[in-house]
């Protein structure tokens, strides 16, 4: 076993170690610090960003929860009338929307910006900017969603959103504008703070902790993250889709005029299938932590439980149609899906059973946080029981769309996020207010939750079976569901009040808590280093770490982190500064100059609140002017973002200089543009699988009446962009060389190129001879014409940025960073057409 | 309100777990091998999981952490989903697999009813209302007028969506004459709870008499009421959305009335047929179903309204 002596020590540092610990404090807290008042919108440092993100998550919880509390209302009885058909549809929809995309995934985002740069040993996110971006963007989409309220046109559609009851035709207000749009400018917000994310935990891990010391919530956090950016484009496709469609009168899901609605159904679970694992995740991440620590062992199985975790990662991909196993798809394919449903048991178990033996082999004190475990082992593991029921073909043929699957669902989605999450929100409580819990006070809102829940949800395993189905507002008596609605909505008042008790008993805890000094269950992990309450810049100095958990086998590491005797504790630069890391071994590599607080990232989000606002009103001027005000936003956040004045070599402390971001090949711009493409990539590749979908279901693909006409346009626009990709290569080999005259001169050439390419692509579609309006083949034309387009148009858009990077010489031959990025786009982009010219033109031809 | 007198005491009419068809049963036999299963890892798990937790730690029986692992989280799910998805594969192909002889019935599903064809034989159109023979294979051909729709009769078989631009096929088969109810699995907008069926299973010969019945065009008024309803009815524009055959009446929005008498309820579940009832649903059915596509007649008067509904009950 290790020692766990270094919170003593601590305590016992000899004064002048104190003196100078404090000195340090001051210094950093002013460099670190956010202003006071109006100005703390401006913060962008992760723990203030976390904390936002956590606390409206829980209001979001709260409103979703309040909602779903009148819907028991009005099911306890049969043919009940507190709400009406519309009002009821309303609330279940805006009941799973904001459950799925208010609450789960942004709180556990939130918790993931607040834990992961305290628990990997750095002082911030790489992106701060990103991430008060990211904060406002969800509560943006959160304020956009629930303002349909008051216009009585909440979303009615079913957080799924199944066209064709979605489309215009049937929903002709602006209900479902509201959630695409609501929903989809929330998820830029995912997308963003999972790219940071992943940069964060592979570049900026404390010196010394090589993957495999990392701890394991931020295993999860990076798959999780990896996850994110694989499955979301899928649902933001989809969304953007249905939007022309409503909007504009495109075609791809109408079966009419060749497109299908299954199409829909198939983006919406390649999100949606994964996002129940993208929700399940950090939270089992919370309880690989939370365990070890109350089990006073490490936690068993380490080496299990990541591989196990990244193969969830990978099934969860290919389970997306046990959604679908009623629409009428081929048995060969249902059983595929089956197996893979039924597979990703083996991962769980294995976490499970680390979990068990874990705790088996250790000493565990059972606390409140504990006592949520517990509770987690009874309900999650009966949810993935009644899960692997479901992938039964047979079995989900007569249970599917019935209340036995909504009693599956919040099994597995409560005991799987709610109860880790509360585990965690007491577990971690001490870092966010200093002060500790009361243990007698938290076990009766622990039981009362338990209860309720269960008393809630079992019953509607059987709800289900005797035939009632989801989605009713209501239902006739005499069916057999009467005595078990009633039952399930007495149980959801104890669970509500379980939950309001919890709730109040954190915010209790911030005024009478008893305080609470550094680290104290005596865990292992570097979060616990830090002084709690936290202070803005976590670490004084950035400390190497030995092993899985140094607090438990370092003695020294907090007084010499304190004193500032490690990396980065000489505030001397009064700049924000990062240590980068390697991504396998955790070497220093680099130092990080972040960004201050600034407003930049609320003047880029209003503005693109404006951009949203336009197209729900249909008043696309307002688009216009949003869209151009963001992009004159992020132009300024670009040029002013990190410290631009850094010079090439910084001294990171411990005798070591390192270079700064902008002179590294590792930079964390580097990779986050090079994940941020691969979000794209996952996009693009979505609109791609509609135009082969739609192809294998149609008839005839491009439709009969259709000629291909004049190939003239494209093939000289082809001709064009390859030129332009030669010319960015040329460019950024002269700049390599110290040419900067001619690199600017590649630019400007590239610029020209790009802008002949956009006239040529024009013309191209001005030759088509399908309007959108009239078939699903023309629209996706059309769509990947335009979306390809969107995409030069933000290259041109950097070339001209490095283009004048270059000009104020903050682009040399030792800085390369930014031409990196902009190259890696525009061949990126270039790229991009070629394989939509394939699909469009040679496809076709070929069969 | 309006709830059906005829369910009290019908708790099973729509059940799973109350099989009386070929399907039903199979995969109620399913439910029951994995809930009992289930019961046991369960409570395996909690037990472990509470020893873990509680027994004193120097008094535990000794077991590895990666035996635990291996045993309980690789082992124990390989063995039990590796059985159960043979089972549930074969299970499945032989669920979907139609005998040769088996009866083909179309059904559509409109927000918010269903209309069903049987195509075999001429022109019987009905509405909400199925009948089968027992002990005979019924082939539903799925599909759908306006959006997604999901067919499910819990007593006979699991269920199946109706999509646009698609044809699903369902298999159904009764063991014994009796009555099912069914409802819309899938969220169709407003009236979807209120999008119920019956699946009627007779004996082969009545099933044959009512098919007979069922060819017929509809019955002449045989009294002056029953003929001022037809007229009513007429000059109400009541056929530009429904069909009475044997009347000028051809609408195709709606049911098909031909026969509206003979079935047990109207509205697609929603009242038990009666000639009050249906003068209700004539008024009021805005009220009892709101946003349904047949406008409400407030105008007419209480009279006609009577006539109307004596001579569509009088349709057997």
């Amino acid at each position: 076993m290790t020692t766990r002596d270094d919170t003593a020590a601590a305590t016992v540092a000899d004064t002048g170690g104190a003196d100078r610990s404090s000195r340090l404090h001051h210094r950093f807290e002013a460099i670190w610090g956010t202003p006071p008042g109006i100005a703390r919108l401006s913060a962008v440092n992760h723990t203030s960003i976390g904390i936002r993100f956590i606390v409206t998550g829980f209001v979001f919880f709260v409103l979703g929860g309040l909602l779903s509390m009148l819907m028991r209302v009005q099911l306890a009885l049969p043919e009940n009338d507190v709400l009406d058909e519309g009002i009821y549809r309303q609330f279940f929809t805006m009941h799973g929307t904001t459950m799925m995309f208010l609450f789960a995934v942004p709180i556990l985002e939130g918790f993931a910006v607040y834990l992961i740069p305290k628990m990997i040993g750095t002082r911030d996110l790489v992106f701060p900017r990103l991430s008060a971006f990211g904060y406002w963007c969800y509560l943006f989409g959160g304020i956009f969603l629930y303002s349909s309220f008051f216009f009585g046109s909440a979303p009615d559609g079913g957080w799924f959103m199944y066209v064709p009851l979605t489309d215009a035709q049937f929903s002709p207000g602006p209900n479902t504008d509201f959630w695409l749009i609501g929903v989809t400018f929330a998820e830029v917000s995912a997308v963003a703070a999972a790219i940071e994310l992943i940069v964060a935990i592979l570049k900026t891990r404390a010196p010394g902790m090589s993957l495999d010391r990392m701890p394991l919530f931020a295993w999860y956090i990076l798959i999780t993250s990896f996850m994110i950016i694989f499955a979301f484009p899928a649902l933001i496709l989809g969304s953007i889709l249905l939007e022309i469609e409503r909007a504009f009168g495109f075609v791809f899901f109408d079966a009419g005029r060749g497109g299908h609605p299954l199409l829909w159904q198939h983006l919406f679970w390649i999100f949606g299938h994964p996002e129940v694992y993208i929700i399940f995740l950090p939270a089992a991440g919370m309880l690989s932590m939370i365990i070890p620590t109350f089990a006073r062992r490490p936690i068993a199985g380490y080496t299990w439980i990541v591989l196990s975790v990244i193969a969830i990662g990978f099934l969860s991909f290919g389970l997306w149609v046990h959604h679908m196993f009623t629409v009428g798809i081929p048995q060969l394919a249902l059983s595929f899906f089956a197996a893979a449903s039924m597979a990703i048991a083996i991962p769980t178990g294995i976490q499970i059973f680390a979990w068990i033996a874990t705790l088996w082999n250790g000493r565990p004190v059972v606390t409140i946080p504990l006592l949520f475990v517990l509770g987690v082992f009874f309900i999650f593991v009966l949810g993935g029981l009644t899960g692997v029921m479901l992938a039964l073909v047979p079995f989900n043929w007569q249970v599917h769309d019935t209340h036995f699957v909504v009693a599956h669902l919040h099994y597995v989605l409560i005991g799987g996020m709610v109860f880790p999450l509360f585990a965690g929100l007491y577990y971690w409580l001490p870092l966010f207010s200093g002060r500790r819990y009361s243990e007698s006070l938290g076990r009766a809102p622990f039981w009362l939750m338990f209860i309720g829940f269960n008393v809630t949800f079992l019953p509607m395993h059987l709800t289900g079976l005797l035939g009632m189905p989801r989605r009713v507002h209501t239902y006739a008596e005499g069916l057999g569901w009467d005595w078990l609605n009633l039952v399930s909505t007495i149980g959801s008042f104890l669970l509500a009040a379980g939950i309001a008790l919890v709730l109040l008993d954190v915010i209790l805890h911030f005024l009478f808590g008893k305080r609470a000094h550094r680290n104290p269950w005596n865990a292992g992990t570097l979060e616990w280093a830090i002084e709690a309450p936290v202070p803005t810049y976590n670490f004084i100095s950035i400390p190497r770490v030995q092993g899985r958990d140094p607090l438990w086998s370092q003695a020294e590491l907090v007084n010499k982190m304190n004193r500032g005797e490690l990396f980065l504790g000489n505030p001397d630069s009064d700049q924000r500064e990062l240590l980068g890391t390697n991504t396998v071994t955790g070497e220093p590599e680099s130092v990080i100059r972040i960004s201050k607080s600034t407003w930049i990232p609320l003047l880029t989000a209003l503005p693109l609140a404006l951009f949203f606002f336009g197209l729900l009103a249909r008043v696309y001027v307002l688009t216009a002017i949003g869209g151009a005000l963001v992009v004159v936003a992020a132009l300024v956040w670009l040029w002013t973002t990190g410290h631009r004045q850094a010079p090439d070599i910084v001294d990171a402390g411990c005798g070591v200089s390192l270079p700064i971001q902008y002179a590294s090949p590792q930079a964390p711009g580097w990779w986050a543009v090079c994940f941020t493409i691969m979000a794209d990539a996952v996009l693009y590749s979505s609109l791609l699988f509609a135009y082969f979908f739609l192809w294998t279901v149609s008839d005839a693909w491009p439709p009969a009446d259709h000629s291909p006409g004049s190939l003239a346009f494209p093939l000289i626009g082809i001709v064009v962009l390859l030129a332009s990709s030669a010319v960015v290569v040329w460019a950024a080999r002269c700049g390599r060389e110290g040419a900067s005259v001619r690199f600017r001169y590649g630019q400007l050439v590239a610029l020209v190129l790009g802008f002949a390419f956009l006239v040529l692509q024009t013309l191209m579609l001005l030759d088509f001879d399908m309007r959108p309006q009239q078939h699903a083949y023309a629209s996706l034309v059309y769509t990947i014409v335009g979306f390809h387009l969107v995409h030069i148009v933000i290259a041109m858009l950097m070339a001209g940025f490095v283009f004048f990077r270059s000009w104020f010489g903050y682009i040399t031959v030792s800085r390369q960073l930014e031409t990196r990025v902009s190259s890696i786009f525009w061949h990126y982009s270039v790229f991009q057409w070629l394989l939509g010219f394939g699909v469009i033109y040679l496809f076709p031809a070929m069969l | 309100m309006c709830t059906l007198p005829l369910l009290g005491g019908c708790s099973g009419i729509q059940s799973a777990l109350d099989p009386k068809g070929v399907a039903a049963r199979a995969i109620y036999e399913a439910w029951w091998v994995m809930f009992l299963g289930s019961l046991v890892i369960l409570s395996l798990v909690m037990a472990m999981a509470l020893y873990a937790l509680l027994k004193n730690p120097d008094h535990r029986w000794r077991i590895g952490s990666s035996t635990l692992i291996i045993g309980g989280g690789v082992a124990l799910p390989v063995i039990t989903i590796t059985a159960l998805l043979t089972y549930g594969v074969q299970l499945g192909d032989r669920l979907t697999s139609p005998p040769g002889d088996a009866l083909k019935i179309e059904v559509t599903g409109k927000q918010w009813w269903w209309e069903v064809r049987y195509p075999d034989k001429e022109s019987v159109v009905t509405a909400n209302e199925i009948l089968i023979p027992a002990g005979r294979a019924v082939q539903v051909e799925l599909t759908t007028e306006d959006v997604i729709h999901s067919f499910w009769v819990p007593n006979l078989a699991g269920k199946k969506d109706l999509i646009p631009g698609k044809v699903n096929k369902l298999l159904l088969q009764a063991d014994e004459p009796g009555v099912f109810r069914g409802q819309c699995a899938e969220f169709c907008g407003s009236q979807h709870a209120r999008m119920a069926f019956f699946v009627i299973a007779k004996t082969p010969e009545e099933f044959e008499r009512w098919q007979m019945l069922q060819r017929q065009v509809s019955r002449l008024p045989v009294n002056p009421v029953l003929a001022r309803g037809r007229d009513a009815f007429l000059s109400a524009s009541c056929g530009e959305c429904h069909t009475i055959r044997g009347t000028s009446a051809r609408g195709t929005r709606g049911p098909d009335l031909t026969h509206v008498g003979s079935r047990r309820t109207i509205g697609a579940g929603m009242l038990e047929t009666s000639a009050d009832n249906i003068g209700i649903w004539i008024v009021d059915n805005q009220r009892i179903k709101f946003n349904d596509r047949i406008p409400a007649y407030p105008k007419l008067d209480r009279d006609t309204v009577r006539e109307i509904a004596t001579y569509l009950e009088s349709l057997q």
